[in-house]
């Protein structure tokens, strides 16, 4: 068993991080997450363990910065809140377009705009759709508790140094501030440099030796022809993520009727919701996708086989629906239910809203 | 003839093309300082016995391709942002040489904060700044280098300073920060500028041994297409005009400030 | 009595026919050829190879790196 600490989700972040032998962060402040840029610094770990943590002077820096050092083959992140992640954009359609590993937390607040410090879901599309330009996805992960954010970092890195390609973190300010009991891991030291020739030894740049040809980290290529190779490789990539990487957790879903699907805060709500409703003798599961890209469309797919209805349950005007709407297919009928601006669903009003739209729809 | 054959032997060579420089033909116009630039600091890697030891930060402009022609690792970072690429590597990798490579609409005005910032931080790299006074490779449009008058594709008229501003003077800009150490405006235009250049830009990698701050050579440079002149006569319109507002030689050659210098304020 | 004598190749398929080691020259060694390489441009070769001194300017100015310079006494 690992220390046991009672912890913020963003001071996890900053936490885990040093533990798992993180080479650097590079971070601008923003509201809800500015914890983790300052765990960070008051941990001072480049004392310790040798990480490498600045305050750079935006946030278009920081992703920038992040594009250098994970160029290097070394494990390096940042963390935002959303405007800071919508300004990282063409840094993180780089990094993808050259195929870099790193790690991202975006811990969203409500937008459009700069919208509220609060709570929200809202940049489901932006996390899982691109959000930069071009044809590319990140690994999405969506932790639920304090505990998978100390959990993901670990996951995240591992996931993207696997696929050379960046993985998210998506949390929201809920869980970045809320404090749980966390099981931390243990120590790993940080890559050595033979470690880094061994793992990105073909591709990073670490100095070109005498007996390898240059190495160059670029996003750009002029000749459509091979452009579209290049895009055909990275969607080869996307698919076989597809296959082998979605992570769900399916909640009492065995005798089911209904289907709430949620992640993060929501799926917490939906669990306590779950409570009333089966109470109330609805019989109703959770399926909580872990994985938002690749999305658990399979499962979802074959719980509608099964079940009456289903509900995504998000803090936005409704996004992850189109995918539970995609996958599904017309079968049963899926509906949306939210709240904006910041506003954290109530468990009752959840199980309203499926008697409403999904059980009375009917 | 003979006389010719027993020049050109092996043994007589005086200068040839550095080996760190690649076979590839550039894809500069002709007369392009790019390519003059290039030359200089592969030189320099190869005087200095750093090319395993040297990363390049390529922009977006016309010397986006410049990895095609030093023979080291390269990252191609994106409009304007080589400056925080530059800084990540070096933190990361301490021991490398590390040099970004920029002209005047990525790093004056598109990347003008994080050039700013990088030479504030004091970040133990050498910026090479080419300063042509326009966009070359969208095709000489108005940088925020451009002189007054001086007509471009997007100033028809010339620039006019209530409607454009005044030609920024970045190389004066990061003198006055203390984290530079070495700041000089150099050129690459006859025999003499181009060895003055190379001096520069040694100095620049050498500072960065020293641990002693951000090294930032600016090198006043033509781009003879988008100037619409011959190359020589662009290196004659560079002199008469360019320098005249761009004067040439060393802005600051000291060690980034004295931290100690700065805590006083607070005690 | 020796003298210095220079002389240069130039890689004529790699010209681009700039004209600044023309100008960077002292001695007037150097001109534009009339003839085109296969990129179409005039290259640059030794008009004048008796005046050679093998400073090498040419060189120092040569964009694209296809001057080698030579030097002995004779
Ligand atoms: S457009 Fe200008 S800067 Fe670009 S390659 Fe041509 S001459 Fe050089
Ligand atoms: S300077 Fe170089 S490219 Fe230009 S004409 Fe002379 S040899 Fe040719
Ligand atoms: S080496 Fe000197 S003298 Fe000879 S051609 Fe070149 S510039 Fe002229």
């Amino acid at each position: 068993m690992g220390e046991l600490k009672l912890m913020k989700g963003n001071e996890v972040i900053a936490e885990a991080a040093i533990r798992c032998g993180c080479d650097g962060y590079f971070g601008y402040p923003i509201t809800p997450q500015s914890e983790v840029m300052e765990t960070l610094m008051a941990r001072k770990p480049w004392e310790t363990t040798g990480m490498v943590v600045l305050q750079a002077e935006s946030e278009v820096a920081s992703i920038n910065m992040v594009y250098g050092g994970a160029s290097c083959g070394k494990k390096v992140m940042t963390t935002s809140s959303s405007p800071g992640i919508s300004l990282m954009q063409e840094g993180i359609t780089y990094i993808a377009g050259a195929e870099l590993p790193c790690l991202i937390m975006n811990c969203v607040r409500g937008g459009p705009g700069l919208g509220t410090i609060q709570p929200a879901q809202s940049d489901y599309f932006q996390a899982c759709k691109g959000g930069g330009h071009g044809d590319y996805h990140l690994i999405v992960l969506a932790p639920s508790s304090v505990q998978e954010m100390n959990d993901f970092v670990n996951l995240g890195f591992e996931l993207a140094f696997k696929y050379r390609n960046p993985a998210m973190i998506l949390s929201d300010g809920a869980i970045g501030q809320m404090m749980e009991k966390v099981e931390l891991a243990d120590y790993k030291p940080r890559w050595t440099d033979e470690e880094i020739e061994k793992i990105s030894g073909d591709w990073a740049t670490t100095g070109k030796k005498a007996n390898r040809k240059q190495h160059i980290i670029t996003s750009l290529e002029l000749d459509s022809e091979i452009m579209e190779k290049l895009n055909h490789k990275l969607q080869a990539k996307y698919k076989k993520m597809e296959e082998e990487e979605v992570r769900y957790e399916e909640i009492q879903c065995d005798d089911a009727e209904y289907i709430f699907v949620a992640y993060g805060s929501s799926a917490r709500i939906c669990q306590k919701s779950i409570q009333i409703a089966r109470e109330k003798g609805i019989k109703v599961g959770l399926l909580r996708p872990i994985t938002l890209y690749p999305f658990p469309t399979k499962p979802i797919q074959k719980l509608a086989e099964k079940v009456k209805g289903m509900l995504s349950v998000e803090m936005s005007a409704g996004q992850m629906v189109e995918d539970v709407r995609l996958a599904v297919n017309g079968k049963i009928p899926v509906e949306h239910f939210g709240r904006l601006g910041g506003i954290i669903p109530s468990p009752i009003e959840v199980v309203e809203a499926l008697e409403q739209k999904i059980i009375g729809g009917k | 003839m003979a006389d010719l054959e027993k020049i050109m032997k092996e043994e007589n060579i005086v200068y040839k093309k550095t080996k760190v420089l690649t076979d590839n033909v550039m894809h500069y116009c002709p007369g392009c300082s790019h390519g003059v630039v290039h030359k200089l600091i592969a030189e320099v890697i190869e005087e200095l016995g750093i090319q395993d030891k040297t990363i390049g930060i390529s922009p977006v402009g016309c010397s986006v391709f410049a990895y095609n022609y030093i023979d080291i690792d390269w990252q191609e970072a994106a409009h304007g942002r080589a400056p925080a690429n530059a800084t990540a590597t070096k933190r990361l990798m301490p021991d490398k040489f590390v040099f970004s490579y920029q002209g005047d609409g990525d790093l004056a005005s598109i990347g003008a904060a994080e050039t700013l910032h990088a030479c504030n931080r004091g970040e133990n790299i050498t910026m090479i700044f080419i300063n042509n006074a326009m966009y070359g490779m969208t095709g000489g449009q108005m940088a925020p280098t451009t002189l007054v008058g001086m007509k471009t594709s997007t100033t028809p008229y010339g620039r006019n300073i209530d409607l454009n501003g005044y030609p920024m003077k970045m190389t004066e800009i990061v003198a006055s920060l203390p984290g530079t150490c070495y700041v000089t405006r150099q050129s690459v235009h006859d025999a003499a500028s181009v060895k003055r250049c190379k001096k520069a830009i040694k100095k620049g990698f050498e500072n960065q041994a020293k641990k002693i701050g951000t090294s930032f050579i600016e090198i006043t440079s033509t781009c003879n297409s988008g100037w619409k002149m011959p190359p020589v006569e662009a290196n004659k319109w560079m002199e008469k005009h360019m320098f005249a507002y761009y004067p040439q030689g060393d802005l600051k050659d000291a060690e980034r400030d004295n931290p100690d210098d700065y805590i006083k304020y607070i005690k | 009595m020796a003298k210095i004598k220079g002389a240069v190749k130039v890689d004529i398929e790699k010209c681009k026919g700039c004209g600044l080691c023309v100008e960077a020259c002292p001695t007037k060694t150097l001109d534009l050829s009339k003839e085109v390489n296969s990129k179409g441009y005039n290259y640059a070769y030794m008009a004048d190879p008796d005046s050679c001194i093998g400073c090498a300017n040419c060189a120092l100015v040569c964009p694209d790196s296809v001057i080698t310079v030579y030097k002995t006494k004779i």
